[in-house]
């Protein structure tokens, strides 16, 4: 008989509940970034890439942009994890699969910070 | 029900293996690999879409992006992503609704699928005609 304690098998759920929360985090910055672009000028002209930028300059977008970025880290790492988990059976393989999303998504992380934050520097 | 089927031996006829043709796909289930298959795009594409936007938020390169974003085959690209993202946002709230138990019988889950394909597609198409 296997003896085997039912605590320590949490982090299940803890991913579940952070990929709802970041879902619901991103449908709200989406809405309010799909409203800001509505106020955009005609694309293409002068005036729509000085607005574009304005946008991109504003405090709101570099802050919460930011928590948009991470996540979105947060959201993916969970999401494609779970593909490979579903998918991906020889441990080797799939542990080097894991460590490849890890580093894209935390250098992408790093890449959209340094997008975001430009106009602040 | 649950006595009935542990009592009653299995069928021996009973196919042993999924044939992708043949099995059809409820809506639910086509609207939940959708989900899947779109969250997979957009993690691939991921750096396409930051290479675009460092692009368009940069003078030296902004006329670059300009060309870039009105080359065809990017802008097909991009009314892919759109239609995923869209289809990612919309099956997303149906499966929060889920969890929150609201919609879960049949008729209602069917219809709420039906909705969310429907709603991504002709967003994307409104969109897609809008920015082309």
């Amino acid at each position: 008989m296997v003896n085997r304690p039912v605590v320590g098998a949490h982090y299940g759920l803890k991913d579940w509940l952070v990929q709802r929360v970041t879902a619901i985090y991103m449908a709200l910055f989406t809405l309010f970034f799909v409203i800001c672009l509505l106020c955009l000028p005609e694309f293409g002209t002068q005036e729509w890439q000085e607005a574009w930028k304005d946008l991109f300059a504003s405090w709101c977008v570099c802050f919460f942009g930011f928590l948009f970025v991470l996540s979105l880290c947060y959201h993916a790492w969970i999401g494609v994890r779970d593909i490979w988990m579903d998918y991906v059976k020889p441990a080797g393989v799939r542990l080097a699969l894991h460590i490849v999303t890890l580093l894209l998504l935390v250098g992408y992380a790093g890449w959209a910070v340094h997008i975001l934050w430009r106009p602040l520097a | 029900m649950a006595e009935a089927t542990i009592n009653k031996p299995a069928p021996k006829s009973r196919p042993k293996h999924l044939d992708l043709v043949r099995i059809r796909f409820p809506l639910p289930s086509i609207v939940s690999i959708l989900h899947r298959v779109s969250g997979a795009g957009l993690f691939l594409l991921l750096p396409f879409l930051l290479c675009l936007l460092d692009k368009s938020l940069d003078d030296a390169s902004y006329g670059h992006f300009v060309e870039c974003a009105s080359h065809p085959l990017v802008k097909f690209l991009l009314l892919g992503l759109l239609w995923a993202y869209l289809h990612h946002f919309c099956a997303g709230i149906r499966f929060l609704l889920l969890d929150a138990h609201k919609g879960l019988d049949l008729p209602c889950a069917r219809k709420s699928s039906y909705a969310v394909l429907a709603v991504s597609l002709a967003l994307t198409a409104v969109i897609g005609v809008k920015l082309w």
